[in-house]
């Protein structure tokens, strides 16, 4: 089986055909990590660069344990900022690194399309781990496997993504790849929190959750920042609670057989109640070690060693 | 000097209904002649035969860089793109390192100006520093050589202070440029605010925070009574404000660049940092509104925003990238292959957008080849293909929105001052 991208920019354009090539992969991966010895010799003598430019502690862990689990040859480098005022510029970094033969780019970073730019400048292939509010593929990949593991299917689910979708690369790439994938997706969230033009999405835009929370199989909170408070988008945290948190109220109001999910971490408190997080609903531990699963089946089958059709 | 005959060439001046093949002879700087079959006598000779002969071009909107920015663009390497562009003169803004806000400053421009191939008019600051607070000595700078003023980069955020502004350079007679941008609107945006920058994840830049700054500016001169140009329009709302304030006798005036009316925001989809300005470009339906405006005469200029950059501010992750396109050699040959051949506007109107409205709104000769007039004379070669490859540009930087673009002409000559400046 051959993957038909080179790179891993985003989920959208990416077909239900590739996207369930990743999830079948992952799915044996999985078995891997359920084994005493956590490791196969997949990517022997691969090298994959973790650039990470912006904080993250899990994401960054989940992909260097994919990695070392492939039996890769793994360098990370993490920065606060990549400015130029702060040292070289990311394309003299890239190349410099690239000059000590890597294969395989991870990367995080605060602007958009930064993938995209280090694919113009190296010969590496590039994984984006999370590009701005742009495009966060291998979360929606983890989300659909967890999904898909869960319901043994994603065709024909509803799914409603509450939260703060204007700043959100997980909504965004959550979005093109359940649709993909057959599911009805839907977003809730405050007015300011949103796009003020979502036509390219295709989506149904709620600003009353409790109109409609009985209306999903999948209901996934994303995290909200306190920043947005100052930034002026919110009154308070407090009032979002109030008006879109997934309370314990709610949550007693869903399908039967409804699930919660959450990209992490979690404001406990905030975006959804105290023990929502830990309810029979909530797959949000799934979600973390389909995370591993489905990084190294990325990893695997972009590092060429799974084959391309290029 | 000897003189220049500028032999068999089309000559358009729509000061003079002329628009025939004649010959143009020049003699001390200035126009002496326009006829068919002037013996060429003592001259030296331009063959102009199958090209077209215009009132040199003139860019009210330039960037030089100098000084500050000198790895991006001098004085000197802006006016040979200007040259090689067809345009007889530009005006340098003052957004450099220092800013262009006192008279000395001035001098400066005039000075590194001095034998370079167009003519350069130093725009100078409205507010000191830039920074939108206290006015420049306008009446010092003026007398020092400054043609206009302009915050440009930036609106005069504070509306007492642009009215002031207003007030104070309609006493004087002196043309404000302004950059339209509502600040607040606009922070940290990247692009055009539209359901693409949603996609994409970038900040958006609304059109609502030019087009507010714009009707703010507009009731602004009309309380103070005096007159404004708004420089690089990209909305079709900016378009419909000036057309309703230029019927009721509000003295505006406005232009629009070259990218603005040729290419849309669907480009930033690559994140190719080579189409990301400020203004960002727009969509289809702003282009459809924008062009309109040129042909009924809403639109008085098309000038360039000529921004050039150091590849280490261009050539990185999108948000860090600086805002800005070069234009002055891709500008006349760009409007030639979307606009003229295609018969939105017509050579005529090509006068009028590049240089006689210009030359009016500026004050400064030009804009005529009227028999008397200063020789400032543009030759277009209108069939004179080439591929703009940005490494073979006149400028010191490369970022060409139009890179692998055929233009199907290219400036063979301007004169200036009588002086000719024959392109390579």
């Amino acid at each position: 089986m051959t993957i038909g991208i080179r790179h891993l920019f985003g989920l959208r354009g990416v077909s239900k055909k590739d996207i369930t090539l990743i999830l079948d992969t992952a799915d044996s991966f999985r078995e891997v990590l359920d084994r005493p010895i956590r490791i196969v010799p997949a990517l022997k003598g691969v090298a994959v660069l973790n650039l990470f430019y912006e904080d993250s502690t899990r994401t960054r862990m989940s992909f260097e344990l994919a990695e070392r689990r492939l039996s890769a040859e793994v360098v990370t480098f993490a920065k606060a900022s990549s400015s130029v005022s702060k040292g070289e510029s990311l394309r003299d970094t890239v190349r410099n690194i690239e000059a000590m033969k890597i294969d395989l780019i991870v990367v995080r970073h605060k602007s958009p399309g930064t993938p995209q730019f280090l694919a113009a400048n190296t010969n590496c292939r590039i994984i984006n781990a999370g590009d701005g509010s742009h495009e966060h593929p291998t979360q929606a990949l983890l989300d659909l496997m967890t999904i898909r593991r869960h319901f043994g299917r994603v065709e024909g689910l509803k799914v409603l993504i509450v939260g703060d979708i204007l700043h959100s690369r997980v909504a965004r790439s959550d979005i093109w790849g359940f649709k993909t994938m057959g599911a009805q997706v839907d977003v809730c969230g405050p007015a300011t929190l949103m796009p003020l033009r979502m036509d390219d999405f295709d989506v149904n835009v709620h600003h009353d959750i409790d109109r409609i929370i009985g209306d999903y199989d999948v209901v996934y909170i994303l995290r909200i920042q306190r920043e947005r408070q100052a930034g002026g988008l919110i009154p308070s945290t407090r009032e979002y609670t109030d008006l879109f948190g997934l309370t314990r109220e709610r949550m007693a109001r869903m399908k039967p057989g409804a699930v919660v999910m959450h990209p992490g971490p979690i404001n406990r408190g905030v975006e959804l109640d105290y023990d929502v997080a830990d309810s029979e609903r909530s797959l949000i531990l799934d979600q973390v070690t389909n995370g591993e699963a489905v990084r190294m089946a990325a990893l695997f089958l972009l590092s060429g060693r799974g084959g391309t059709t290029e | 000097m000897n003189d220049l005959l500028i032999r068999g060439g089309r000559v358009i001046d729509p000061s003079q209904a002329l628009d025939d093949i004649r010959d143009i002879l020049i003699r001390d700087g200035k126009i002496e002649r326009i006829a068919a079959g002037i013996p060429p006598e003592n001259a030296d000779v331009f063959e102009a035969a199958g090209m077209i002969v215009l009132p040199g071009l003139i860019d009210l909107h330039t960037h030089l860089r100098e000084p500050g920015g000198e790895e991006a663009e001098t004085i000197r390497s802006g006016c040979e793109a200007a040259a090689r562009g067809g345009y007889t003169a530009v005006c340098a803004m003052p957004n450099t390192e220092p800013a262009t806000d006192d008279a000395g400053r001035v001098q400066f421009i005039r000075a590194r100006a001095a034998g370079c191939p167009a003519r350069v008019y130093p725009v100078g600051a409205i507010t000191r520093g830039r920074k939108g607070a206290e006015l420049v000595e306008m009446g010092d700078m003026l007398r020092a050589g400054a043609a206009a003023f302009s915050d440009d980069g930036c609106s005069v955020a504070d509306a007492r202070v642009m009215a002031n502004a207003l007030r104070y350079a309609g006493m004087l007679g002196a043309p404000l440029l302004l950059h339209e941008e509502e600040p607040s609107l606009a922070a940290e945006g990247q692009m055009n605010e539209s359901a693409l920058s949603a996609e994409l994840g970038l900040r958006g830049m609304p059109r609502t925070a030019e087009e507010i700054m714009v009707m703010r500016d507009i009731a602004l001169a009309e309380y103070v009574g005096a007159p404004l140009h708004i420089t690089h329009i990209s909305t079709r709302g900016t378009v419909e404000l000036v057309r309703a304030a230029k019927a009721r006798g509000v003295r505006v005036t406005c232009d629009v660049t070259p990218h603005h009316l040729t290419l849309t925001e669907d480009l930033v989809a690559t994140f190719d940092t080579r189409y990301k300005m400020n203004p960002p470009l727009r969509n289809r339906d702003d282009i459809r509104a924008l062009r309109e405006g040129l042909a009924d005469g809403t639109v008085d200029v098309i000038a360039t925003d000529h921004a050039p950059h150091y590849p280490e501010n261009k050539e990185v992750e999108f948000i860090y990238a600086a805002f800005g396109v070069t234009g002055l050699e891709t500008a006349l040959p760009v409007i030639d292959r979307e606009l003229v051949r295609t018969g939105v506007i017509g050579w005529n109107d090509i006068v009028r957008l590049f240089s006689s409205a210009p030359a009016r709104i500026l004050g400064v000769e030009g804009g005529t080849l009227k028999p008397g007039s200063v020789a400032d004379i543009t030759v277009y070669n209108p069939d004179s293909p080439w591929t703009v490859d940005p490494r073979r540009m006149k400028s010191r930087s490369v970022n060409t929105a139009y890179f692998g673009w055929e233009l199907p002409g290219r400036a063979a000559a301007t004169v200036v001052g009588g002086v000719p400046h024959p392109a390579d």
